[in-house]
Formats: C-alpha cells, structure tokens, sequence
C-alpha cells in the first residue's frame, strides 16, 4: 500500500478452528496477503502474474521473495488469461491478481480459457465501489461481475479481511478440480479507498 | 511514415515445414488463422497447440508453457496481425528471458483473415526491432532463403527468447484446418506431454 492511502484496519485474525479444509500455514497472527501467498503455495500455483496494484502489493512482493513461485508481471491484464492456459498446457498452475479495471482487458481473452476449459484463478481487488472519490474508476468496478458472469466465469467475493483466505481456498479447489474460471472478488472495504491528498 | 518496401519472396507453407523438419519434439503454440493452417499443412502432431481465438494471445500461451517446461523448446508460429494486437507481450516476454523461447513471425503485412487489408508492417513497422528494444536476445527480419537457412537452427537451439519475423508472401494457399475444439486440443497436448495420468489428475 502506498503512501498516502487508507485502508481498514486488519481486525485480530479469530481463534483457529479445528476441522475446516482451508489451509492454515501461515503463521497465527499472519496478514491476509501472507495468508494468501500460503493458500496460493498449498494450492500447487506456481506462476503468479500481475499488473502492479496496491492491493495485491504485498501478496507481489512475497511472490517475488519465493523462489517456488515465478512471478509474472505484464503490461496488461489479458496477458495473464493466456499465460494461464501455456502454463495449464506444461502442467503449471497459475494464478492473475488484478484490480476490477483490468477485468475489462480480459474479456475476450476470457473466451480462450472457456473454450479450452482451462483452470483460471483470479484475484481481484475492487475499485470503484466503497468510498471511491474518482468517478472515472466506476464504470468498471460496477460491471465487473456482470462481465465475468457473462464470459462464464464463477464469481465469489470476499467482503471482510476473515472471508478472504477461506473464499481464495475454496476458489482455488474449485477452479483446479473442475477446470473453470473463478474469480474473487476482494472488495475496497477491505483494501481501502486511495485517498487523494 | 515513410518506408521502402522490399519484394515478398518466402511461400510461408514451405518456410514453416522447413522449421518443423527439424522440431525434434518441440511444443508449438500458433497464432489464430493462417499460422494455424499451415502448422497443421507441415504435419498435425499433438504437441500442437493451434489457438482459433484470442487474437493477441499466441505469444504469452507460449510464455506460460515455456515457464512451465523449462527443458522443452517452445516454438511460437504466429502472423503479424496477431502479434500486434499484443504488442506487450514482448515486453513481458523479455522481462521473463525463458532461454527455451522462440517467437516466429509470418509476416505478410496483411489481414489475411478479414480480406487482406494492411497491417502496420505494411507501413513500415519493425517488429524485430520492437522485440529488439524490449529485450529479446535476439530478433531479426528475414527475407531470404539464405537467411531462412542461417536462422533455423538458432530458432532450434539458441539461448533465448529469439525473435525471427520472416516476410512471406500473399500467394493463396489451400486451407488445411486442424481440430477446432480446444478442449479436445488441450487435452490432447497434455496427455502427450505429461501422460494420461498427469494430465486428468
């Protein structure tokens, strides 16, 4: 997160519960991107690619410090989509973080990954929603499900700091065991509205 | 902006079975329209992969397959219309240096798809140059047989990525089109290269 920026304060990660699936192997006490970059690991993702956003910037910095993960960065959004697909064809599993704008560049690459019933996770942090003070960002940020939907994409969203790492887990599951795209929404309550001062 | 074209001389059916001759269980990713058809006229195989969408994909399904098989030489076949609708993905590419990447492109300053109308090459783009700048370890236009002879093996076996735009001409070639389906395409290319068990795991 830059300077500059507010965000909603991380709440006392709750007591582990026993029995659930989710993997927990980030440390007690770890942030959700650190929690995150467990689930990614335990999920078998190896190539991580991105655009650089705020939201994702700490989950990006621990990608690039593992040296199990490849991280990718691109120059657009859609270049992670058909990354996904080389990289299912080698045998690699994949994931691409992006904010709720850079679901718009992905659209008709989102057809190849249909097409080919190529596993897709995607991470996306919501922009244009809660709190936003630019209005240029909204547009996107209000047809990002829809457009998802529409391209055949699973849509989950994860509205609390504690939803994040239990909805990314099942979202992984569900894209790798049934060859689908699955999308997370991460909403701006989380992340936080930039601030403009 | 200004260009002095150069004569069109390479018949893209013969330079493409003159790279897979020699592929020697290379993964090919090709670019949607004519790269498809004539990667499949030099000889279907499954570790063809043949994308029929996604215009402006082809080069970083490669990039995903070259990061994922490290010791497989990738090969990717594509037109000059494809590659520049994503111009990025060289950028992307040299940021990455996968050594086992070689990026082929059939340019014929033409559409073909959509009734032969210019594309940017026509007027004086320098895709080599492009992949140049960004990074590739090496790019060049070739438009000779001469050339054609000097740069396949490099295309084979030179440390990468390599870029090669080679200049064909527009002459009408019969169509031969491969599997459409791209489920069927990658499941095919999977249980080729990882194994039956591997690939439905």
């Amino acid at each position: 997160m830059k300077k500059g920026e507010t965000r909603v304060l991380e709440r006392p990660r709750a007591k582990r519960r026993s029995g659930r699936s989710a993997p927990e192997a980030a440390p007690t006490g770890a942030s959700w991107p650190e929690r995150l970059h467990a689930v990614l690991r335990e999920s078998g993702v190896r190539q991580v690619a991105y655009v650089p956003d705020s939201g994702h910037a700490h989950l990006i910095e621990l990608a690039h410090a593992d040296p199990q993960l490849r991280a990718v960065p691109l120059t657009t959004e859609e270049e992670g989509v058909a990354l996904a697909v080389g990289a299912w064809l080698g045998g690699d599993r994949s994931v691409l973080l992006t904010q709720s704008s850079g679901v718009g560049n992905c659209i008709n690459m989102l057809g190849m990954v249909q097409e080919c019933r190529v596993p897709l996770l995607m991470l996306v942090t919501m922009r244009g929603e809660w709190g936003e003070f630019n209005p240029w960002q909204l547009p996107m940020a209000q047809a990002t499900e829809t457009v998802l939907v529409a391209m055949g994409a699973i849509v989950h969203r994860a509205d609390a700091v504690d939803d994040i790492v239990q909805t990314v887990s099942a979202a992984a599951r569900l894209a790798f065991n049934t060859s689908r795209t699955v999308a997370v929404l991460i909403s701006q309550r989380v992340i936080g509205a930039k601030a403009f001062k | 902006m200004k260009t002095t074209r150069r004569k069109l001389l390479l018949d893209r059916r013969e330079v493409v079975a003159e790279i897979l001759k020699r592929r020697n269980g290379a993964l090919v990713v090709t670019g949607l329209g004519a790269p498809s058809w004539d990667t499949a006229a030099a000889g279907d195989d499954a570790l063809n992969f043949y994308t029929w969408g996604g215009m402006g994909g082809a080069a970083m399904v490669g990039l995903g397959l070259a990061l994922a098989q490290p010791k497989r030489r990738v090969l990717i076949i594509t037109g000059d219309g494809e590659l520049l609708m994503g111009l990025g993905a060289l950028a992307t590419i040299a940021v990455q240096q996968p050594a086992n990447l070689a990026l082929i492109v059939l340019d014929n300053e033409h559409y073909g798809e959509t009734g032969m109308q210019a594309t940017h090459t026509q007027r004086g783009v320098d895709l080599a140059g492009i992949a140049k700048a960004a990074g590739f370890r090496a790019a060049e236009t070739l438009y000779e047989q001469a050339q054609l002879k000097t740069w396949i093996p490099r295309l084979h076996k030179e440390a990468g990525p390599v870029f090669a735009a080679i200049k064909v001409t527009t002459d009408a070639v019969p169509l031969v089109l491969p599997t459409r389906d791209g489920t069927a395409l990658k499941h095919r290319f999977r249980e080729a290269l990882l194994g039956a068990k591997e690939a439905h795991k």
